[in-house]
């Protein structure tokens, strides 16, 4: 991609090495060939086009059919014209990948919802008009690189053709001088060779990237287009990951655990007066130890990601975690439609981690968080806090803000924005 | 007493049913998905169904939807909803079907088998039994009302009553004389504007009112 890594025509060689080299002057041959297609193909289009206006407006001299194949043509014309210079567009950046390694990338396709759409916004985007550009440069001097990287190549032989012809017409001392003369352009233009074809090939090197890809900023959109996509799909990973997480703990340790604990809690029930105290005593305490483990990762799961946030929204998700606050929390939720996912997992993460804030670092222990229809979540706190860096990662990854004003006394505000997506 | 057991882990279904059973409860049928469950409760008529939130076949709130159709189509059948979490939001759902003879605990409370079966017996007689969890829920989303003008004591027996308790079991709970919750209970009726009619009525609506329904 970046300039420099494939033009083959920059790296410092002797002049052996640089005749070795045929990339240059295979590019040079295949863009005269290019150059070619293009102006018969363009060429072609645009006279047919032409044509068919023309014998419109002088009125078709057939049957009605004719009239309605010429304003097919007429209809036609722009769209096919697309498709050439697109086509041509791709082919020309496949004779700079084959030939001389060059990787230029395809520039943004117009997109569009219907088929008159999609031609319409093709034709405005300033991409069409720049193939367009190349293919009308590969025409003319295109053409005339191949034709003079051939011509240097061919010199000895195209001298020594115009030399024989010139044979009939006599031997005299101008010939031979002309001879002589032409014998050294010839090899002085072999000598050049290589370095007219390296030249040509950077000419149209720069020519192409500069309009055969993407212009800068399309190429930063479209880069800022695969780092948001790549970047969404990272975060739904990490979703995914916590779902999995939550289900696989709850369909396996916790049932386990609930089992565990009843069947602790049937011994515990059954013992009678007859059992010794350390029996008794060992049982009631496995039984114990066994009721708060699972209330320890009863906790820890509703952290993760509560099904409820799936099934019912992050208005009802909060209500688990505002309860189970080791401070007194009051929740307000003004909620409208729901929002994507991800968004509702980062809403509830963020409150879930602000109130653990709180409960660490609050001077008189009072929480609240509200919840706007806007998709904002905010969360109020007493008391400064850190861990928020965390916080405002998992904002930032969905686009969101975070923000906390801390005013000596307090309250510290956290509030927190985030796009509610789709 | 006869019950239908709805749970999809096998572990747990054979552990409630030897539960029960040692409990006197008997159990007429063990289910694992909803669909089998209206099936047995239609069959069989139970007393109580006891019913798991999360089952097949997508794992999020089968139970609960079960549930609300039991208390829709059998209105003698007492449902006891269990899960590993509890949902204020779940809770309000089975609570706006019906306010008696339902329950919905976390599965922790099996362990402590005594408490669990004295609760599965009283939503079996028609009474509730609510997690605190839920109730603490509950608490945290509720809205300014007549409930601001209870002392934290009073809020408290309001709870313990939410929760589906007796006058006895709050006395029990908060180790006060009996005497003292009677107090506290007429407090509640009189704070929350609820004439002397029917006790038993004053009980269902003072907790309908701490729901915020």
């Amino acid at each position: 991609m970046a300039p420099g890594l494939g033009g083959v025509y920059r790296e410092a060689m002797s002049w052996m090495e640089k005749v070795r080299d045929w990339r240059p002057t295979v590019h040079a041959l295949a863009g005269l060939a290019a150059g070619a297609l293009t102006a018969a193909v363009l060429g072609g289009l645009v006279l047919g086009w032409l044509a068919a206006i023309l014998s419109l407006i002088d009125g078709p001299t057939g049957g009605w059919e004719l009239a309605w194949f010429y304003v097919a043509v007429v209809l036609a014309g722009p769209v096919l014209a697309l498709w050439a210079i697109h086509g041509l567009g791709a082919l020309q950046r496949m004779r700079f990948r084959a030939v001389l390694g060059v990787e230029i990338a395809a520039p943004p396709r117009a997109v569009g919802s219907s088929l008159l759409q999609r031609p319409v916004r093709a034709w405005r985007a300033p991409a069409t008009w720049r193939q367009l550009g190349y293919h009308l440069l590969a025409m003319i001097s295109g053409t005339a690189g191949g034709l003079l990287v051939a011509a240097c190549w061919t010199a000895p032989v195209l001298t020594y053709l115009v030399v024989r012809q010139g044979e009939g017409a006599g031997a005299a001392a101008g010939l031979v001088r002309a001879v002589l003369l032409a014998a050294i352009v010839a090899a002085a233009m072999l000598l050049v060779a290589p370095w007219m074809a390296r030249s040509v090939a950077a000419a149209d090197e720069a020519g192409g990237r500069a309009l055969l890809g993407p212009s800068r900023s399309e190429e930063l959109a479209l880069r800022v287009e695969t780092l948001a996509r790549s970047r969404a799909e990272v975060v739904a990973a990490t979703d995914a990951e916590r779902r999995r997480i939550e289900r696989d703990l709850h369909d396996g340790a916790q049932r386990r655990l609930v089992a565990l604990a009843m069947q602790l809690g049937m011994a515990r029930a059954s013992l009678g007066d007859d059992v010794p105290e350390p029996l008794r005593q060992v049982i009631e305490q496995a039984h114990d130890e066994a009721t708060e483990a699972l209330a320890e990762l009863r906790q820890l799961v509703r952290g993760l990601h509560p099904a409820v946030l799936d099934d019912r929204g992050l208005d009802a998700a909060l209500s688990g975690i505002a309860a189970n606050a080791p401070v007194p929390v009051r929740l307000r939720v003004d909620a409208g439609a729901r929002c994507a996912p991800a968004i509702e997992a980062v809403a509830y993460f963020v409150v879930s981690e602000a109130l653990t804030n709180v409960a660490k670092h609050a001077d008189d222990g009072r929480g609240g968080a509200t919840l706007d229809s806007v998709g904002g979540a905010g969360a109020a706190a007493n008391g400064g806090g850190t861990g928020l860096r965390g916080l405002a990662q998992r904002a930032a990854a969905v686009d969101g803000t975070l923000t906390v004003d801390s005013p000596p006394g307090g309250p510290t505000r956290i509030t927190v924005e985030l796009p509610c997506g789709s | 007493m006869r019950v239908v057991i709805a749970e999809d882990s096998v572990l747990l279904q054979a552990g409630l049913t030897k539960l029960l059973g040692d409990g006197g409860f008997e159990v007429v049928a063990a289910v694992g998905d909803a669909e089998s469950l209206l099936r047995a409760v239609a069959e069989h008529r139970p007393d109580v169904a006891v019913v798991d939130v999360r089952m097949p076949p997508t794992h999020t709130d089968e139970g609960i939807r079960a549930a609300l159709v039991i208390a829709g189509q059998h209105p003698e059948v007492a449902v006891l909803v269990l899960s590993q979490y509890v949902e204020e939001r779940y809770a309000t759902d089975l609570l706006s079907e019906r306010t008696s003879a339902v329950g919905y605990l976390l599965k922790d409370r099996v362990a402590h088998v005594a408490d669990f079966l004295d609760a599965l017996r009283r939503v079996a007689d028609g009474g509730t039994a609510l997690d605190p969890e839920v109730v603490a829920q509950l608490l945290v989303r509720r809205r300014a009302d007549p409930l601001d003008r209870l002392t934290p004591r009073e809020l408290q027996v309001l709870q313990l009553m939410a929760e589906g308790r007796s006058n006895n079991g709050i006395t029990e709970a908060l180790r006060v004389s009996p005497s003292a919750v009677e107090k506290y209970v007429s407090n509640i009726f009189a704070k929350l504007d609820l004439a002397p009619t029917d006790i038993d009525h004053r009980r269902v609506l003072a907790v309908l009112k701490f729901l915020g329904a």
